[in-house]
């Protein structure tokens, strides 16, 4: 159902209000305070529109003028065989379900129910104050409006060896519906732990998920955070990723978009403290209509921090691409190294990709470079593997595989790479075999 | 096996074949020589199935076959194998995984049950001894990073492995130092035999040395204009192509 902006803005309202009176009484004045201040910050941000530098290439009219209602709380019997079974939380329209969710977790591990954490005071030292719902009107509607997420907190000094899965699944309702996932994660001091957090849907339906995870890694931790989203075509999918790093803390980001129709990603980093790296790898793949915009921004805040980033995109049919790597090196942020890079190869005529680095550099003694490349199959490659007996789309599967896989092969979870090595490979042959 | 007639081919406007005559029977050992340019590599690649040269007269039959009208794919099915000039990279492709890919389609197209892991590691362990073909070449992605000399080594490799019945060798010594020419050679010399047929196209006389040819066709502006036996590299070595020029003037020479 399609509606003018301006009722679009009042339905936000109603949503707001009805969150509001619902979650009253069960939240403290911090949280309350908090709402109506990103309420505030979206009611003045509106939606953006193109004509505003960061979201030149993605129009979000389409999302703005859907009226969405709040997802309705919705059971599923069991997860799909397809979903981990190692240590998982499990969200079913944005709500945790702790019938499909593991009953224990390994030692130095608390995870759980963010609506359920609350309560909490301490939680106001850090809920939203990473991700910038001042700027992003997409964050400050997530802030406002949030019913539940995870809350993960790793315990100083912890190894845990397993990795967390933060399942997320959307049960599409008969009318267009939002959620607002909301992640939390705290590493302490010197821990370490893997953590996955996946987007997918148990059927198809118009569904706007908007996504906002925090992290913040404490004085060398070492973090790798997965963000697997593989949600129908139909889906709007709009999701920021802040993370905060302190002295010598390590984040290995993996953010692997295989779905959604008008996809929006946020990945920041403040590396807040010497020493501090933090790598981002970024694949996504889209065909069809499908609208994926990525946009990246590491913020080198203190000297001797070091940024590696490895975006690619595979696009086919009439999909567009965005990709925008900001870089930007406070004053002071010596010895700064940063390296990024985009690919992209575009399978069809008709597929495009807009890619841009974006560097901000006020210090002098510091190492930026950037490199993108937008190119089409090697034919010379196609043709040498056709002598080989190899047939023409199967030569082409494989160079097409070959690309993407490149990103998939820096992921540490065995399993996860694995898994998505297949999908990847079964996405690339729509007709199967 | 292979008779080319009256083959004319462009690449854009520029005409480059300009109507070859060429019959290779198993068994026999060709090489094609001639000078930069003369559009003996075009050739090998219209053989192979390279569609950025456009055919414009005369046929190539191969076994009996139209070989124009077949895929690249269908000509390495039917036993025909080009070691490229300038062997491509294909970055994230191991060598093994490409070479048993190909292996097994070519072993299916033919007939033949596709090999598991443990007979074609026998295999391959059996092929890469002969062309000093280490472990870990195996493991990186083809031709990715390879010398010059490792990546004619395999794509000798390859061949070996493949068993191919009509072999055409694009320069495969340019670039080689002389350890590895001869192990190419030695690799080449390996796979001879009475139901294979090979063209060796080569700008020198060098690797003839070690691949004695049965024929030796001279290239000349697009047309073979000298064909003999062996002795016939061992002249053009010693008077180099700008013999051809002038032979051609005094008209000693006429285009076949």
């Amino acid at each position: 159902m399609a509606v003018g902006l301006k009722e679009a803005q009042d339905l936000w309202t109603g949503n707001f209000l009805e969150t509001e009176r619902r979650l009253r009484d069960r939240q403290p004045r911090w949280l309350r305070e908090l709402r109506a201040e990103a309420w505030e910050h979206f009611r003045n941000l509106g939606f953006p529109m193109t004509k505003h530098e960061e979201w030149k290439y993605t129009n979000v009219a389409p999302l703005a003028r859907t009226s969405f209602l709040p997802a309705p709380a919705a059971r599923l019997a069991a997860l799909p065989a397809t979903e981990p079974a190692g240590p998982r939380l499990v969200f079913i329209n944005g709500r945790f379900d702790p019938e499909l969710s593991s009953p224990s977790l390994p030692a130095g591990l608390r995870a759980g129910s963010l609506r359920e954490a609350l309560s909490r005071d301490d939680l106001a030292a850090h809920l939203a104050r990473y991700a910038r719902f001042d700027r992003q009107p997409f964050v400050a509607l997530n802030t406002a409006l949030f019913e539940d997420g995870a809350l993960v907190e790793i315990a100083r000094g912890t190894v845990i060896e397993q990795p967390l899965w933060l399942v997320h699944l959307a049960l599409p309702a008969p009318q267009p519906s939002v959620s607002h996932p909301r992640v939390l994660i705290l590493a302490g001091e010197q821990s370490q732990a893997s953590i996955i957090e996946t987007y997918a849907a148990a059927a198809d339906g118009v569904v706007f998920t908007n996504a906002v995870t925090e992290l913040a890694a404490a004085q060398d931790a070492v973090i790798e955070h997965y963000r697997i989203q593989q949600e129908p075509p139909s889906f709007y999918h709009i999701a920021t990723v802040q993370y905060y790093q302190g002295r010598g803390a390590s984040i290995l980001s993996h953010n692997v978009v295989f779905g959604g129709g008008l996809v929006r990603n946020d990945v920041n980093s403040v590396l807040h403290g010497e020493g501090a790296e933090c790598i981002l790898n970024g694949l996504y793949l889209a065909s069809g209509e499908q609208h994926v915009d990525n946009h990246t921004a590491l913020d080198h805040a203190q000297p001797h921090t070091s940024s590696r980033e490895f975006y690619k995109g595979v696009l086919d049919g009439k999909a567009t691409g965005v990709f925008n790597g900001k870089i930007i090196v406070r004053p002071g942020a010596q010895k700064t190294d940063a390296i990024q890079s985009n690919k992209n190869l575009l399978l069809s005529t008709e597929a495009s990709i807009n890619t841009k680095p974006q560097l901000e550099i006020y210090a002098d003694d510091v190492r930026c470079t950037h490199g993108a490349t937008v190119g089409q199959l090697d034919e010379e490659a196609v043709f040498y593997l056709r002598t080989r007996g190899i047939p023409r789309d199967t030569a082409r599967e494989l160079l097409t595989f070959a690309f993407a896989a490149d990103v998939l092969g820096r992921m540490k979870v065995t399993a996860v790479r694995e898994q998505l090595e297949r999908e990847l490979f079964r996405r690339l042959r729509p007709s199967g075999d | 096996m292979l008779q080319i007639k009256n083959l004319k081919a462009k690449v854009g406007d520029k005409e480059i074949l300009k109507g070859i005559d060429l019959a290779v029977h198993a068994g026999q050992v060709h090489a094609i020589m001639g000078p930069n340019g003369s559009g003996k590599s075009t050739l090998a690649q219209i053989l192979a199935g390279r569609d950025v040269y456009e055919v414009t007269e005369g046929e190539v039959l191969y076994e009996g076959r139209n070989l124009l009208e077949m895929s690249p794919e269908e000509r390495a099915s039917a036993g025909i194998f080009l070691a490229f000039q300038y062997p491509v990279e294909i970055p994230g492709v191991s060598n093994m995984y490409f070479l048993k890919a190909a292996l097994n389609t070519l072993r299916k197209a033919r007939g033949l049950e596709e090999l598991d892991a443990m007979d074609f590691m026998e295999l391959v362990n059996q092929k890469r001894k002969l062309l000093g073909i280490d472990d870990a070449m195996l493991t990186r992605s083809v031709n990715e990073g390879f010398s010059g000399g490792e990546k004619k080594r395999n794509e000798i490799f390859q061949m070996a492995v493949l068993e191919p019945r009509l072999c055409i060798l694009d320069e495969t010594d340019s670039g080689l130092d002389i350890d590895a020419l001869k192990a190419v050679a030695a690799g080449v010399n390996a796979m001879r035999s009475p139901e294979r047929a090979m063209i060796i196209v080569t700008h020198y006389q060098r690797l003839l040395n070690y691949i004695v040819p049965d024929f030796v066709h001279v290239m000349y502006q697009g047309r073979i204009v000298l064909s003999g036996d062996k002795e016939l590299a061992l002249k053009l070595e010693e008077h180099g192509y700008a013999w051809l020029d002038e032979a051609l003037e005094r008209g000693e020479l006429v285009a076949v």
